[in-house]
């Protein structure tokens, strides 16, 4: 490809990109009269009634705070979990150590429709069914699988030579992780952490089906504005521009290591 | 994983937590969804033990048979645009330059948005009645109406997942194409290679890796789609775009059938347990050679 006809592929696909996000923009700054009177390419006259609306009824911002709760837990157990074993896999081998990392993978692959019926039924067994702690849980099936690879990713780059020089230099084992290992690994946690917030964030199908009435997260009121008060499209289009803030927001901090995450740790 | 590793079983202490928390969350259930399989459930103290009955019914089953069809026929769709396209849009990025990480953040957008809320916006998009692309079409003389015409459903499902996840691609070749040395770029012009003999000689063979792992993370998470349809075409209209997950989604909490919807998720499983022995044989023995 020359540099035009590349510059003319590159504007096209942007172009392709933007326009269902502008009009999801156009839709949620206008009132629901605008959208279903005469089709128009620009918002009539816009509004910001819907915004409003969300943030002046309950259904819709506990909504928000239930999703943002379990994506909070769940971020912090799969953490919490995920540092050790990633050291443990990074700098040692042990008995099934490939057959560990291979099963975690499974997990993270495996299709959240096929743990739908067992986990209702276990969450509700334990008593935490319609509460943040089962979604957070239930998340934690690929969250965990999915931080341990990308910061053994991270963690393997980082080399040997560093734990040895602490030990020379007389320091502890524990020293050295909290004291050296985890802040040079800054970076890395952040962006696992950002990957574990996005994929719990983005789930619908355990979140809607371990939610009952109480902790209903913002992705399942959605839906269901859908179905219930016919077409209110402009405040379904506020939701959905509200939903997409948050990603849009971090993204810029971890800029540089999206391919990394997506790819679970294996692009350098 | 790399080499020169010391033997310590103590690492074991390390990764236990992780042991747990996923044993939880995976091997319970998984359990309960074998021993569902094999068994009559008509109520929860009338049990019968069904051998593997349940499986030759659902792999016999007509209607399992249509939503595999499907599923494979839209996952090989959407690989053979998403990967050519995105190798073609990594290409056209500019390497160096004040606006590249703004063009990458932009085109990571789509990859950010929770899944439901992709559906929602080409649900607005594409209505007959109040969307842009949806009036745009009609607009041109063209008859389109995804909720009431099978085949158009199934199109705006296709360039729905193109354009949420073409980006993937893109990000990962573009991180594959920074990689290559400028070295093997002066080589090759001082050998007068034109620019398809670049791509194919040089560029190609060094994205291996990467294009590896694009594929097989969209063939194994296209595979298992289901939020999208559901938002979008709720699997119609009939059973147009109803996938693997949602066609069991239906059999297990909608309709309840225990034993059945077991032996389909085992089913499942297995499948998606070979794509992942693929991608781990050939993305981890990779790292290790």
């Amino acid at each position: 490809m020359n540099r035009s006809s590349s510059r003319w592929v590159l504007a096209t696909y942007v172009v392709y990109l933007l326009l269902p996000l502008y009009w999801l923009l156009s839709m949620a700054v206008s009132s629901n009269a605008d959208i279903a009177g005469d089709f128009s390419v620009l918002p009539r006259s816009p509004t910001l009634a819907n915004f409003a609306e969300i943030f002046s009824n309950p259904v819709w911002y506990q909504a928000f705070g239930n999703s943002l709760t379990y994506v909070a837990i769940n971020s912090i157990i799969s953490l919490t979990v995920a540092i050790p074993a990633a050291y443990a896999f990074s700098r040692y081998r042990f008995l099934g150590d490939k057959q560990l990392f291979f099963w975690l993978l499974t997990n993270r692959m495996a299709p959240p429709a096929v743990f739908l019926l067992p986990f209702f039924q276990l969450y509700s067994a334990i008593g935490l069914f319609d509460t943040p702690f089962a979604v957070a849980l239930a998340h934690c099936l690929f969250t965990v699988p999915l931080s341990v690879w990308i910061l053994e990713g991270f963690f393997s780059g980082v080399p040997r030579e560093l734990d040895e020089m602490a030990k020379i230099d007389g320091h502890s084992f524990l020293y050295f992780f909290f004291r050296v290992f985890l802040p040079i690994n800054r970076g890395a946690i952040g962006v696992t952490l950002f990957f574990c917030f996005m994929f719990s964030w983005v789930e619908l199908l355990l979140a809607r089906t371990l939610s009952g009435s109480t902790a209903k997260p913002i992705a399942v009121v959605m839906t269901r504005t859908v179905s219930a008060s016919g077409m209110d499209w402009g405040v379904l289009a506020a939701a959905g521009v509200l939903t997409v803030l948050p990603g849009a927001l971090v993204v810029w901090f971890v800029r540089k290591h999206l391919a990394k995450g997506f790819a679970l740790g294996r692009v350098s | 994983m790399s080499s020169f590793k010391p033997h310590n079983n103590r690492a074991w202490l390390g990764v236990l937590p992780v042991v747990l928390i996923v044993a939880f969350s995976a091997v319970i259930p998984l359990m309960t969804v074998v021993n569902y399989s094999v068994q009559d459930i008509l109520d929860l103290n009338t049990r019968f033990f069904v051998g593997f009955e349940w499986y030759r019914e659902t792999l016999n089953d007509p209607r399992f048979l249509a939503a595999f069809l499907r599923q494979v026929v839209f996952s090989l769709t959407v690989l053979m645009i998403e990967i050519p396209l995105g190798i073609a849009v990594a290409k056209s990025i500019p390497k160096t330059g004040r606006l590249t990480p703004f063009i990458l953040i932009l085109l990571a957008l789509p990859l950010l948005i929770p899944w439901n809320v992709v559906a929602t916006i080409w649900q607005i998009f594409a209505r007959p009645d109040i969307g842009l692309l949806g009036v745009g079409v009609n607009a041109l003389g063209i008859s389109y109406n995804y909720t009431a015409e099978p085949l158009h459903a199934w199109l705006t499902l296709v360039a729905m997942d193109v354009w949420h996840w073409t980006s993937l691609v893109v990000l990962l070749t573009f991180a594959g194409l920074t990689s290559i040395p400028l070295p093997f770029y002066q080589a090759a012009e001082l050998d007068g290679a034109n620019r398809w003999q670049l791509f194919t000689l040089v560029e190609l063979p060094r994205l291996r890796g990467v294009l590896i792992i694009a594929v097989l993370l969209r063939l194994m998470d296209s595979f298992m789609i289901y939020t999208e349809p559901f938002v979008l075409t709720g699997g119609g209209p009939g059973n147009a775009t109803t996938f693997l997950s949602q066609h069991l989604a239906t059999m297990a909490v909608g309709q309840f059938d225990l034993g059945p919807a077991a032996a389909f998720s085992v089913i499942y499983f297995l499948f998606i347990l070979l794509f992942c022995w693929l991608f781990y044989t050939t993305v981890v023995k990779r790292d290790e050679s």
